[in-house]
């Protein structure tokens, strides 16, 4: 039963089969606003495999995933809406500039005028990217113009799938420096990863996938 | 924070495909040769003499686009679920079948319509009167819309299983045959000089009936194959 806890995100019970293995057993956990959680675990563990049943993009085989309180399979859209999800490929379109295809994906969001982004993509310093063609990035910056994504999106739940790969010692700490942001502004993060982050950070939690 | 509306966000992503086929314009007309390059080797494989080719016209015009049609399907979603951006989509907490019938639609506007232009000029190669014309026309401008949709529906399906083509091709192709036998019958009654409205107001009812009910397949197909 649902007691009032407080929790952004609360996942119960959720039990999943890819194929014929039994991939997640029995994974519950709550993620409260201004934390983040980091899943870890041996490649093949599932950690992907839990953030997209989390996101939506897989029906789990049981159980129970809530939105402060509402279950999330009714309110697919509105959850959505509080969701940017960051997956293993980046979603960037080769033929289009860096800020072509923010332009194009956040604004399926919300309104976003062209400072806003510039600014964005300064912060992460790749802003003399803006106007490349996606295809002529380099896989960190394209890493970066991904998470540039993210952020403008104005989700409060960011889901990111090993956000940090292909990012060098400068990159990591600048998006550290993002997360730190978002999480003393109220949101959360849930994110699957080999290296630990924002150690320093008081409100981070390890979820060890078995 | 302002939600935006679904005119804008369909304004959106033609503006987005759009962009994108300006900048590989060399794909977008493939499917066009195909269907011009397909026709011409009728006179060549049967006999140049028009009164032959006059007899057959409608239907070599009517396979051809429908082929041509099928060639370009196989760029309508493979490249966005490849690279995530679809995946993005069915989580941007905007109807996925809204935005999957505008990236048809446009689709529609880069690979059918010119068939479309195209189709009068290929027919009168074939013998066609010019009396046609409007008919030829408007039968494949109702009848590629079908396709596309149709068509997106398998692409949908088959997008997440590796070289699906020819697998989209056999189930797509069922799918098709009314619209092929509709099309190029009334092609074939306008060249008579008997009336066509029959033909082509099923021709207009079935793309009602695909644009109605298109976009949720497809919507549905597609979160199947994003799993």
């Amino acid at each position: 039963m649902t007691q009032p806890s407080g929790a952004a995100l609360e996942v119960r019970r959720l039990h999943l089969w890819r194929g014929d293995r039994h991939l997640l057993r029995d994974v519950s956990f709550a993620l409260q606003p201004g934390e983040l959680l980091q899943v870890m675990g041996q490649n093949g563990v599932g950690k992907t495999s839990l953030l997209r049943c989390v996101a939506g993009l897989i029906e789990p085989e049981s159980g129970e995933i809530d939105w402060h309180g509402a279950p999330v399979r009714k309110e697919r859209e509105a959850f959505h809406r509080q969701l940017a999800y960051l997956g293993h490929v980046n979603a960037l379109k080769p033929d289009l500039s860096a800020l072509e295809n923010l332009h194009y994906s956040v604004r399926l969001r919300r309104d976003v005028e062209r400072h806003e982004m510039l600014e964005m993509l300064a912060r992460l310093q790749v802003s003399q990217c803006a106007d490349l063609p996606a295809r002529a990035l380099s896989a960190g910056q394209k890493r970066r113009v991904a998470i540039a994504r993210v952020i403008l999106s104005g989700a409060s739940l960011w889901i990111l799938d090993e956000p940090i790969t292909n990012l060098d010692r400068g990159g990591i700490e600048c998006v550290e420096a993002c997360m730190a942001t978002h999480l003393r502004a109220g949101g959360s993060i849930l994110t699957a990863a080999h290296q630990s982050l924002l150690t320093q950070h008081a409100r981070v939690r390890v979820l060890e996938l078995q | 924070m302002t939600e935006p509306g679904l005119m804008r966000i369909v304004g959106l992503i033609v503006a987005r495909e759009l962009r994108l086929a300006v900048r590989h314009w060399d794909q977008v007309v493939q499917p066009l040769i195909f269907f011009v390059v397909v026709t011409t080797l009728f006179p060549l494989a049967i006999s140049p003499s028009l009164n032959e080719l006059r007899n057959i016209a409608p239907g070599v015009v009517w396979v051809a686009a429908m082929l041509a049609s099928l060639l370009a399907l196989e760029s309508l979603f493979r490249p966005d679920v490849e690279d995530g951006t679809i995946e993005q989509w069915a989580l941007s907490g905007q109807p996925l079948s809204l935005l999957l019938l505008a990236k048809t639609v446009t689709h529609w506007l880069l690979a059918g319509l010119p068939l479309v232009i195209m189709a009068p000029i290929v027919g009168t190669a074939l013998g066609m009167p010019m009396s046609v014309w409007p008919v030829l026309a408007g039968s494949l401008a109702l009848g590629t819309g079908c396709l596309s949709i149709l068509g997106g529906i398998g692409a949908a399906l088959t997008v997440a299983v590796r070289r699906g083509s020819v697998l989209l091709a056999l189930l797509v192709l069922p799918l098709e045959m009314p619209v092929l036998i509709f099309g190029a019958r009334a092609v074939d009654l306008a060249m008579h000089g008997e009336a066509v409205a029959g033909p082509l107001n099923l021709l207009a009812a079935m793309l009602l009936l695909c644009l109605a009910l298109g976009p949720f397949a497809m919507s549905a197909a597609m979160r199947i194959s994003l799993e």
